[in-house]
């Protein structure tokens, strides 16, 4: 991960993390494995929509926090693009050389846009950003069958201004870890 | 017996028709307020207005209050006069004459018109009516009156129902009244489904919610638990698709208004479904299909289950509408390297490309009379709602942001209605409206921020 906002990360994912459970249909959390933590405090997984994994100790290598603040949980786009940079690739090759190292997890890969865009379009281009990520790690030799990927448009921003300072960083696609992938 | 009108000046002289009188020199004005005929503007009082004049002069009308016959009946009375006056002000083509400058009132519905005294204040049109109320019911009558000649402007009306819906009853007598003055279809009563939204940039609330076209009788639809976007109804009003997270991936969801229950079309694992829309028989949708990231156009039919795919190809296919015919989509596609909008057959087939200009096209809908497309275009870092015609013809910009998207049209296909977004940190959605001559911008009256518009048939 080379550049970060001076947003603490921790408060940024745990954010993400509630969004994300507020999206999780309660009856298949109750059909997951809700109640089991993992090692890393990992919560329940559902079985086809979005689910949690515990932060842990970013000093733990095999730590969720790890991964999203040393590996780099995200890459970002250029302006309507959806091709992967030099840095995207670079950072998703570090993703993929931990995900073989931890199978445990499965992945949710968010794509996401900047509010430069009508709303449908950006939600089929940030799917395209999603694939892209995807479809990198798949070709680093991680299954398929461990990610899924969400779309998001411009529906969920991290940075709130609207010029490009902001809008490079809500171009991104970010890799969402939670137990269960089923290995 | 009126044609379309909202004519574009370019062609505005091209339609030459033939009418009464008086009818003829109370349109006048509003014809060109509209950019109508140049029969009519021959007769106008003031023939050097033109289309492209900036300042209109609304028609003026009066209003009173309506005439309580029997007891129970008076704030009605008077309520459904003031919805009435909101409505035809509303437009931007018609201006009130304050009751302040009335000569004589209105005491009794069947009395006499006294001409004289309304022709003495410059009212071009008189707007009468009657409340009577009996336990929970109301009749609404009316009468519509072209001043100067001193004739009635067609036969009355009388509306019956529920106290409760008073409003409604004085969106009718509007739309009857600008519908006989301007031989546009109304479209006061209606409704608009929307995306009520809350809470910072970083963490929106999303709910679906119905509102009547002037932001009264708010409901709540949903919860805000899941983001849900683009609502849209079905061509009677019974049902609304829209988009929603629910599941944790984007997928079309049906609802049903009378109960509020919901169900999810088209639940692929692996795939998203968004951007959906009712073909004109209310039983086809077509919607975006996302597979390994590619997204192109499908049809469902919601009774039989059948999937269609109407585009194959490896470019964003999006925003999809049926002409009103039902025999042709427009659609969105970057195909060519950026958004532009294209026409295929309902069926699929090879599409034609509708755009032309410098910028981005997107969002097309097309209007429920035929003969406009209007659509959100892309430019210079600035966001425009525009028209354009189904042959590519007489594109207009009729609002300029930054940050104009998603038009949805009246059921009388004259007026649209659109998301504004304010800029920065703060920056929140409203909605708008403007007429399809590039006038009368106003914002919509909505409890909160609003987006993602989308009108009703008008109603039965």
């Amino acid at each position: 991960m080379s550049i970060r906002v001076a947003l603490p990360i921790k408060a940024l994912l745990i954010v993400s993390a509630l969004a994300l459970s507020a999206c999780r249909n309660p009856d298949r959390f109750a059909d997951g494995t809700g109640g089991t933590n993992g090692a890393n405090g990992a919560g329940g997984l559902g079985t086809d929509g979005v689910s949690t994994a515990g932060l842990g100790d970013p000093s733990n290598p095999k730590s969720v926090a790890y991964f999203n603040q040393s590996v780099g949980d995200r890459v970002h786009f250029i302006v309507d693009q959806w091709t992967l940079t030099d840095e995207a690739r670079g950072t998703l090759s570090g993703q993929a050389a931990w995900l073989k190292a931890n199978p445990e997890y499965a992945i949710i890969m968010e794509g996401h846009a900047d509010e430069q865009g009508t709303r449908e379009y950006n939600i089929a281009l940030s799917a395209k950003r999603a694939s892209s990520a995807k479809n990198y790690l798949v070709s680093q030799g991680i299954a398929a069958s461990r990610i899924q990927t969400i779309a998001y448009g411009k529906e969920k921003p991290i940075a709130l201004c609207s010029d490009e300072t902001c809008y490079s960083q809500n171009r991104r696609a970010v890799t969402v870890l939670s137990l269960g992938a089923g290995t | 017996m009126l044609s379309p009108s909202f004519r574009p000046a370019l062609y505005r002289h091209e339609d030459r028709m033939t009418r009464s009188h008086s009818l003829a020199r109370i349109l006048g004005p509003l014809a060109l307020c509209l950019g109508l005929l140049n029969a009519f503007a021959a007769q106008a009082e003031e023939p050097h207005i033109t289309f492209d004049t900036p300042v209109i002069e609304p028609m003026p009308y009066a209003v009173p209050d309506f005439v309580a016959e029997g007891g129970g009946a008076g704030d009605a009375a008077h309520n459904i006069a003031r919805v009435v006056a909101d409505d035809l002000t509303g437009t931007g083509l018609f201006r009130e004459i304050p009751s302040g400058a009335y000569i004589s009132g209105i005491a009794s519905f069947d009395a006499p018109v006294a001409y004289a005294d309304w022709q003495a204040i410059n009212a071009q049109v008189l707007i009468t009516g009657a409340v009577q109320a009996s336990g929970n019911k109301l009749v609404v009558k009316f009468r519509l009156f072209d001043v100067a000649s001193g004739a009635p402007l067609g036969d009355g009306l009388q509306f019956a129902g529920s106290a409760k819906s008073w409003r409604r009853m004085a969106h009718k007598v509007a739309d009857a009244a600008y519908s006989r003055i301007t031989g546009e279809g109304g479209y006061f009563d209606s409704r608009v489904v929307f995306v009520s939204e809350s809470g910072p940039k970083d963490a929106r609330q999303k709910r679906l919610a119905v509102m009547d076209y002037d932001g009264a009788n708010v409901q709540y639809l949903t919860d805000s638990k899941a983001i849900v976007l683009a609502p849209r109804f079905s061509p009677t009003g019974d049902r609304i698709l829209y988009t929603s997270y629910a599941s944790g991936f984007p997928r079309v969801n049906l609802m049903n208004t009378a109960n509020l229950s919901t169900q999810v079309l088209d639940e692929q694992p692996g795939s998203m479904t968004f951007a959906p829309r009712f073909a004109p028989d209310g039983h086809t949708v077509v919607f975006s299909l996302e597979k390994d990231g590619n997204s192109d156009i499908y049809t469902l039919n919601v009774d039989s289950g059948a999937l269609i795919q109407l585009t194959d190809a490896p470019s964003i296919e999006t925003a999809p509408s049926f002409s009103p015919d039902g025999s042709q989509i427009v659609f969105e596609s970057d195909r060519s390297g950026a958004q532009q909008i294209y026409i295929m057959p309902a069926a699929g087939g090879e599409p034609t490309r509708l755009s032309s200009g410098k910028g981005k096209y997107g969002t097309p809908v097309w209007s429920p009379r035929g003969d406009y497309i209007a659509f959100t275009k892309i430019g210079d870092g600035r966001f425009y709602i525009g028209v354009i015609r189904p042959d590519g013809t007489d594109e207009r910009l009729l609002t300029a942001s930054f940050l104009d998207e998603g038009p949805t049209w009246a059921p009388n296909g004259r007026v649209i209605m659109f998301t504004r977004e304010s800029e920065g940190a703060a920056g929140s959605a409203t909605l708008y409206s403007v007429d399809i001559s590039g006038r009368n911008l106003h914002q919509v009256t909505t409890p909160g921020a609003a987006s993602d518009p989308a009108w009703s048939p008008l109603l039965p």
